[in-house]
């Protein structure tokens, strides 16, 4: 008799109370958990194929179904947990390499928990959003110091090339292939009523997105997929991916089940073959080759453009970030350790890369130490979940973030963490058009749009209560910042003081 | 580093070791003829708002004051004790040619007491080190300022302009004018300050106004972007040692002024720019301007509770922040302009005062000397 060595994580709890047979989850279920016995007239599931994604419980009319974690475990143990003790059978079982989605969902450290911001009392007034002008209007690319002038003394207001965003968010970048039309869709319509940029991710850009190239920020990674002068000509500005926070120093696979006709011609691959993104880029073996690049995509934009550079947070990310300053690059983008990933393996999401809280001020420092923090603009990525994390990640010296995940979530997204089986019931990590589909991008669109306006409302509130109305004076005011339950090391650090001081 | 000191018990924490809010009053004065005026009108004014003060903190700027000696710099310092003194001094020998060093003149009053040495040294690049050093006269000279004020244990320069003095103390403002005997100084501007921190600062050099070169700021407020200020001027070779948001204020004028080229009107566009609302309803190239403003020296921007004074050779400017948290009143009759946290201490020192304005948020007032008497002071004849 064959052995199962695997229990399923969760559990169908089904309230036959409540339970009309409508079926309706047996079809909404790409993992085929529910079925139907007619002799019963009763629908059934199969723990076993499901991944916790909610799509049922959502869905159920008469609220009848919810999704338990199993308390079928074994016997306690420190050191082997369930987990690690599943990951040897699967491996024992497959002999392959274990593959995860979305971010690093272990007990690390969290930071932005454990940082608090200041408010105004007494001495300074705080400033109330309703009343008065509250500015979060930001402009990222080079601060030039150098005030040119024309032969009457006029200020001549020569700039290098800027994105200007209406409030300090942008959308993360995320492939056409990784998520489907519809989930671009959505992030691009959003993008432009909210005046922010999305990024295309590696996958290129669909020609029915063209028309948001105003708002889109173009990928160049090291698969180069999608390439082309039309799409650098389409953007507002083109990132080069040096890394990825949730899998540093390897590349990207996108099966080729994913690669349909649409995504073959967006990414300029044949239909059916797998997207293989090479673990470095072939003509970047050193600093002074991506400075190539960046001006190779300089020249190609005659200038007009700002160049975004995107590494993961590793160990030595500040003096990579000091090189990448001077390399041209008029953005430097970090990717954390907890950023989300369509699929990545399992080892390198949970074990390689630094949390963004420490990278980012640790670049801030640097930069600043180095007197270059003027010559690019830097944007902190990959675990910023909510608005406050978004003031906490200005005032360390970020001047704006991307989120992922939480655009994600608010399309849908239960956070399943199984993007790479292609099966996403919420039409977002999927290419097969049935499930596309239930991701109306007239609803996503204005979610996102709820969502970033909510956020702006909170950052405004919490500014404003600092007594700052304006979000550039936000930005590395590190003494709006206090650590708590932090040690030495991290509050120098974070370059913050403890509560209390 | 210093702030571990506060924790160790009786230390009392000084001006630097940690950063200390407070409330103020200023005034200033100015005539646009260049006549030259004694110190006692200013005492005047500043005494009318005593509450606005705590008896911790007080001072002056004098522009005009040392006509016979305006082709040299003016070094104010504190020595803390005849070590400090010494060094420093070896230091400055190293440096300048100094034409004069002396006490400044005092008067004992009870209401200041704990008083360090004061000293005065009039001086000149020397021509060799100047040279070698690669840098215009003034930089030289602002970056010896800041390497005495860094390295020298004990001495402390508050002022270095040309012209021109700081005077300042622990005390009530007018006390603090009494034991300097500022009556005896005639010039043609003067400002001054009362504060009211929150703390005990116990050390002279936090008292105001801050100074750097000619450029000096006497400011009431409490700034609530001081450390993205802070941590951006210090890219630029001006390490803030005294966590006070007047030194910031300070440094970032002198930057924009000195080393970017700014005009002080420009300099009020920079850090206290109009909104966006408003930029966004402007002609084109005028929002062209400020949209560059805001962005290529957006770190500039000082958000939270300002007004302050500034004082430049031949000039002053009166600066209230955008949303004019800070009460300021200006005031002009006949060549004279004026400008003060109450109007009552304009009139109390003239009652017939022609034309009388709280200048609106971010609306800079700059009065300048006369062009024929900014010759004069220059030395024309």
């Amino acid at each position: 008799m064959a052995v199962n060595y695997i229990y399923p994580d969760c559990e169908v709890v089904r309230n036959y109370d409540r339970c009309i047979s409508c079926r309706a989850c047996e079809r909404q279920c790409a993992n085929e958990v529910h079925s139907y016995i007619e002799e019963e007239n009763k629908v059934v599931s199969n723990d076993a194929e499901c991944v916790d994604c909610h799509r049922c419980v959502s869905i159920c009319p008469t609220r009848a179904l919810k999704i338990v974690p199993t308390d079928h475990n074994f016997k306690a143990n420190a050191s082997w947990s369930k987990t690690n003790i599943y990951e040897v059978y699967k491996q024992a079982e497959s002999g392959g390499v274990l593959l995860s989605s979305m971010g690093n969902p272990n007990a690390f450290p969290i930071y932005w928990d454990k940082i608090l911001l200041n408010a105004s009392q007494v001495t300074n007034p705080s400033i109330d959003p309703l009343r008065e002008p509250m500015e979060t209007r930001v402009y990222l690319g080079a601060k030039n110091q150098e005030v040119k002038r024309d032969a009457d003394g006029r200020v001549i207001p020569e700039m290098t090339p800027q994105l200007k965003l209406s409030m300090p968010v942008m959308f993360s970048a995320m492939s056409y292939g990784s998520i489907s039309y519809n989930a671009h869709e959505s992030l691009a319509r959003a993008s432009q009523e909210l005046g922010i940029f999305y990024n295309t991710g590696e996958g290129g850009l669909h020609e029915d997105f063209y028309q948001y190239g105003a708002n889109t920020i173009v990928q160049v990674a090291s698969g180069r997929f999608g390439v082309h002068r039309g799409y650098l000509d389409a953007a507002a500005a083109v990132e080069i991916k040096m890394g990825q926070g949730a899998k540093p120093g390897i590349g990207g696979h996108l099966p080729g089940a994913k690669i349909g006709e649409d995504v073959s011609r967006t990414r300029m691959i044949p239909v059916g073959s797998d997207a293989i993104s090479p673990a470095p880029h072939h003509d970047i073996y050193s600093i002074e080759d991506l400075r190539q690049l960046v001006f190779s995509l300089k020249e190609a934009t005659a200038y007009t453009k700002p160049v975004i550079v995107k590494i993961a947070a590793v160990h030595n990310v500040a003096a990579i970030a000091s090189g990448i300053a001077r390399s041209g690059a008029d953005i430097i983008s970090i990717d954390g350790f907890r950023g989300g990933t369509g699929a990545a393996p399992t080892r390198i999401r949970d074990n390689v890369g630094i949390p963004i809280e420490m990278a980012l001020a640790a670049v801030d420092t640097r930069l600043r130490e180095e007197g270059i923090r003027d010559r690019v603009s830097v944007l902190a990525a990959g675990s910023i979940r909510n608005s406050a994390d978004v003031v906490k990640a200005i005032a360390l010296g970020a001047d704006a973030v991307y989120i992922g995940t939480a655009a994600l979530l608010a399309l849908g997204c239960h956070l399943c963490r199984t993007c790479n089986v292609g099966k996403c019931n919420w039409g977002i990590a999927t290419q097969v058009p049935e499930l596309v589909r239930r991701l109306n991008p007239d609803v996503g669109y204005k979610r996102l749009v709820n969502l970033m306006t909510a956020w702006n409302h909170e950052i405004e509130e919490m500014m404003g209560g600092m007594g700052i109305n304006s979000i550039e004076s936000l930005k590395g005011n590190r003494l709006m910042l206090r650590g708590v339950g932090l040690n030495e090391k991290e509050l120098s650090i974070l370059g913050i003081k403890h509560a209390g001081e | 580093m210093a702030a571990d000191d506060s924790r160790e018990g009786n230390i009392i924490m000084t001006e630097g070791v940690t950063r200390i809010p407070s409330g103020c009053a200023i005034s200033g004065i100015f005539s646009r003829s260049g006549k030259r005026m004694s110190g006692e009108a200013v005492m005047k004014s500043i005494s009318v708002m005593h509450e606005r003060s705590n008896g911790l903190g007080g001072g002056f700027a004098a522009y005009g004051i040392y006509p016979e000696y305006r082709e040299y710099y003016a070094f104010h310092i504190f020595h803390n004790d005849n070590t400090a003194k010494i060094a420093c001094e070896k230091f400055l020998e190293r440096h300048f040619d100094i034409v004069s060093a002396s006490n400044i003149p005092t008067r004992k009053i009870p209401a200041i007491t704990d008083e360090p040495l004061i000293w005065r040294y009039f001086a000149l690049p020397l021509k060799t080190k100047l040279a070698s050093s690669q840098l215009d006269e003034r930089e030289f000279v602002a970056k010896c300022a800041f390497r005495i004020n860094k390295d020298i244990e004990g001495s402390y320069v508050f002022s270095s302009g040309k012209n021109m003095g700081v005077f300042k103390a622990v005390g009530f403002p007018e006390d603090v004018g009494r034991f300097y005997r500022l009556e005896e100084y005639e010039g043609y501007c003067f400002t001054a300050h009362g504060r009211y921190p929150t703390n005990t600062p116990g050390w002279w050099g936090g008292a105001h106004p801050f100074s750097l070169l000619d450029c000096t700021v006497v400011h009431n407020g409490e700034i609530s972007s001081y450390d993205a200020n802070r941590r951006s001027i210090e890219m630029y070779g001006y390490p803030c040692t005294l966590q006070t948001d007047t030194e910031v204020i300070a440094y970032i004028i002198d930057y924009l002024n000195r080393k970017c080229g700014f005009s002080y009107e420009e300099i009020c566009d920079i850090v206290a720019a109009p909104f966006w609302s408003e930029i966004d309803k402007m002609p084109v190239a005028k929002k062209k301007l400020y949209e560059y403003y805001r962005s290529a020296f957006s770190q500039y921007l000082i958000t939270g509770p300002f007004s302050i004074l500034v004082g430049f050779e031949g000039g002053m400017m009166a600066l209230n922040d955008r949303l004019k948290l800070r009460s300021m009143v200006a005031g002009t009759r006949g060549d004279m302009v004026y400008a003060a946290s109450e109007e009552a201490a304009i009139r109390v020192i003239e009652p017939d005062i022609e034309r009388v304005w709280a200048p609106s948020g971010g609306e800079c007032v700059i009065a300048r000397l006369y062009p024929e008497a900014f010759e004069a002071l220059k030395g024309g004849k």
